[in-house]
């Protein structure tokens, strides 16, 4: 059968920011398919010049509200690799537990929230408070832990109040920290009914060969600082950022685009799992076997799946870093910081990929210029490429309009995309 | 929705009708509307009050018969101008939601800068349409506001439901000290640490002092905020005032404090 589709979805919804979807099949011939991204730039790059140091993680915090706690971590990490400053043994473990706990209720959110409804055919999750109580009580109870443990640690589980250069304003009540420990315990058991569930749904089946970038793990999963790799082959430092980001601008998008060995690549929870699998915690990487997800794996839908197992593997390990803070009697929360001037970079793997803040410095500590590549930015051409591929498919297949949109759809839901945060 | 008819809820046993509701978003981080989503605990509860029948960021599809219109973000080009007019139009209510939306917010700061360089800057000579951030206020009509960077969830959900009863909604017009003293914390200027709380309009329970994080200003200036009086703390303390403007000009609240203070002293 040869198919005539025209789709146009104009602000795709279940997706943060603003993003349209355009396709156009004639008489079985793919004539376009666009990924357009029309959101309105905020220019944070422009606003910090001549501002001083200490308003860098705090302004920057709020380029994105879902990941404003991976946006403070980076930007901070830029300022104190420019300053010289290591932080704490204490506040690395802090740092990476409130890390652990946003990548928690940000996969939580986008698995439940904004993709279970298309398996179960439902607009939202809102009708599922009726149909489905369970599953909404589920995810709502995984949520609601870590952003309380976001709130103990960062002081605020959005734009977090307490994370500064040096280290942080306040340490948690050690007494409410232990009582987190048997919450995460139940949500690991939480995660193994959502498995259960998430096992029901029929993922679409469609691969295309893709290049994936994410910090290079040594000794442990990453997710702050450390070197860069792509499955292609390429290791950079983390100050050499530009060489794996490669940034330019196209006409369809606010967003800029990214590339490295080939047209685009893809950065996210399918890109760690794919170049760090064997770090991941036993339990998560047998969760991932029993998807199917084994490295390296080229079909983007599986995106969601590596988030699920990543909410395995943070909630284990935020359970050893609770146990490694309580062992140990607390130091003083944050380093005294002395500005200085020179560059740095903070490379951070946030939900929906790995970020980047470089900012470079004068003297008494101002910031002379600043740039910030964003995980969704890099992922945007990637997209493209997958929806091209993906209609040119549909189109083979002979598939109607609609069974059309909802592949396009659920495609650019996969990558979890941070429109707003992208373009910045 | 749980129930999309506009059944008859109580309230002290007082049938409500519930509201239709929706959620819009302009330049923002969209945070102020994640936090709504944030509030696991009483989420269903408000749910129960109100009909959500527009929120992008979490439902496809949307009603456009809405009576309460959030709007988050501020307004920085002329599409959102032409889509604030639209909502401006059909909703009974329009509610400024957050910090961004109230003044402008964070994106205000690149107000301090020529446009041509601002776009310069981050792309270079590829055009790109943007024009100076600012609060909905200066283009429709605004029925309330609810300031904030993030706004409080627990505020929200009490202003909503003030409205939906029809109580009339009171903001504190003291500043953020109060609260602040109320909850037995330890001074920031003690601790050697600038903040704006003398002046800033309370109602965040003082979010910030209470994790030992000097005020930045997001909810604006309270009612009989005292400038001077602050000042003259922060110069007895010895900050700057490059210290002081970048907080007070860091969310939009104080923009007049700020261009006052500029013109006194040559600051950039
Ligand atoms: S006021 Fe703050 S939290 Fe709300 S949208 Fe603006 S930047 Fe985000
Ligand atoms: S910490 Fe800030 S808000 Fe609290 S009393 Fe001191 S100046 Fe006021
Ligand atoms: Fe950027």
């Amino acid at each position: 059968m040869k198919v005539d589709c025209d789709i146009s979805v104009r602000h795709l919804t279940r997706v943060e920011g603003h993003g349209n979807i355009r396709i156009r099949i004639e008489d079985g011939e793919l004539r376009e398919a666009l990924w357009e991204v029309v959101e309105t730039p905020r220019f944070f790059e422009a606003m910090l010049v001549g501002k001083r140091w200490d308003n860098a993680p705090w302004i920057c915090g709020r380029i994105c509200g879902i990941c404003s706690i991976g946006h403070t971590l980076a930007s901070i990490r830029g300022v104190e690799n420019a300053f010289g400053i290591i932080p704490s043994l204490q506040t690395a473990r802090l740092r990476l537990l409130l890390k652990h706990m946003e990548t928690l209720q940000s996969h939580v959110l986008h698995l439940f929230f904004l993709v279970a409804p298309d398996f179960l055919g439902e607009a939202s999750v809102l009708p599922l408070i009726r149909s489905r109580p369970e599953v909404v009580a589920l995810a709502a109870g995984l949520k609601g832990l870590a952003n309380d443990l976001c709130d103990e640690v960062g002081g605020r589980r959005l734009h977090p109040t307490r994370t500064v250069v040096g280290g942080f304003t306040m340490l948690p009540d050690r007494r409410r920290l232990s009582g987190f420990r048997a919450r995460l315990l139940e949500a690991a058991e939480g995660l193994k009914q959502a498995a259960a569930i998430f096992k029901g749904f029929r993922l679409p089946d469609f691969v295309r060969e893709t290049e994936f970038v994410s910090l290079k793990g040594e000794g442990e999963y990453p997710f702050i600082g450390g070197s860069l790799i792509s499955s292609d082959g390429v290791t950079r430092p983390e100050p050499d950022y530009r060489l794996m980001t490669n940034e330019y601008l196209v006409l369809q998008s606010t967003s800029k685009w990214s590339k490295l060995s080939r047209d685009s690549f893809a950065v996210g929870a399918l890109a760690r799992v794919n170049n760090n699998f064997r770090l991941l915690r036993p339990e998560a990487r047998e969760l991932a076997r029993e998807f199917g997800l084994v490295p390296v794996c080229h079909n983007p839908y599986l995106n969601n799946i590596a988030q699920l197992v990543e909410c395995l593997h943070v909630t284990g390990d935020a359970i050893r870093l609770l146990d490694e803070l309580l062992g140990s009697a607390w130091e003083q929360p944050r380093l005294e910081v002395t500005p200085q001037a020179g560059r740095g970079v903070g490379a951070v793997e946030v939900p929906r990929g790995i970020l980047y803040h470089a900012y470079e410095f004068d003297e008494v500590g101002r910031i002379v210029s600043c740039d910030c590549v964003i995980p969704t930015s890099q992922n945007h051409a990637n997209i493209q490429h997958d929806l091209t591929a993906l209609a040119r498919q549909s189109a083979r297949q002979g598939l109607g309009d609609r069974e059309i949109e909802r592949l396009a759809e659920m495609l650019v839901r996969a990558y979890d995309p941070c429109i707003s945060c992208s373009v910045h | 929705m749980p129930d999309s008819s506009s059944t008859p809820k109580n309230y002290l046993g007082v049938p409500v009708k519930r509201p239709k509701v929706a959620f819009f978003e302009l330049s923002s981080c969209e945070g102020c509307q994640l936090q709504m989503l944030n509030n696991e605990s009483s989420l269903l509860a408000f749910l129960d009050l109100v009909e959500i029948v527009r929120f992008r960021e979490a439902m496809s599809g949307g009603g456009d018969d809405y009576e309460i219109a959030l709007v988050e973000g501020s307004v920085t080009r002329s599409d959102e101008v032409e889509r604030l007019k639209i909502i401006r139009a059909q909703a009974r209510l329009l509610v400024a939601l957050g910090s961004c939306a109230c003044f402008g917010g964070v994106n205000q700061l690149k107000n301090r800068f020529p446009l041509d360089w601002v776009k310069r800057e981050v792309y270079g000579e590829h055009p790109i349409d943007t024009a100076p951030a600012r609060p909905l206020s200066d283009f429709v009509a605004v029925d309330l506001k609810i300031y904030g960077c993030p706004v409080k969830k627990e505020e929200v959900e009490r202003i909503v439901t003030d409205l939906v009863i029809g109580k009339d909604i009171a903001y504190p017009d003291y500043p953020v000290c109060m609260e602040c003293k109320a909850n037995g914390n330890l001074c920031l200027f003690e601790l050697g640490e600038p903040c704006l709380g003398p002046v800033t309009r309370a109602g965040c329970d003082a979010w910030c002092p209470n994790s030992r994080a000097g005020c930045w200003g997001c909810r604006g200036p309270a009612t009989d905020a005292n400038l001077a009086q602050m000042l003259a703390i922060m110069d007895e303390r010895g900050f700057s005032r490059e210290t002081v403007i970048d907080r007070l000009e860091c969310f939009g609240g104080f923009a007049s404090q700020v261009a006052a203070l500029r013109a006194a002293g040559g600051h950039r």
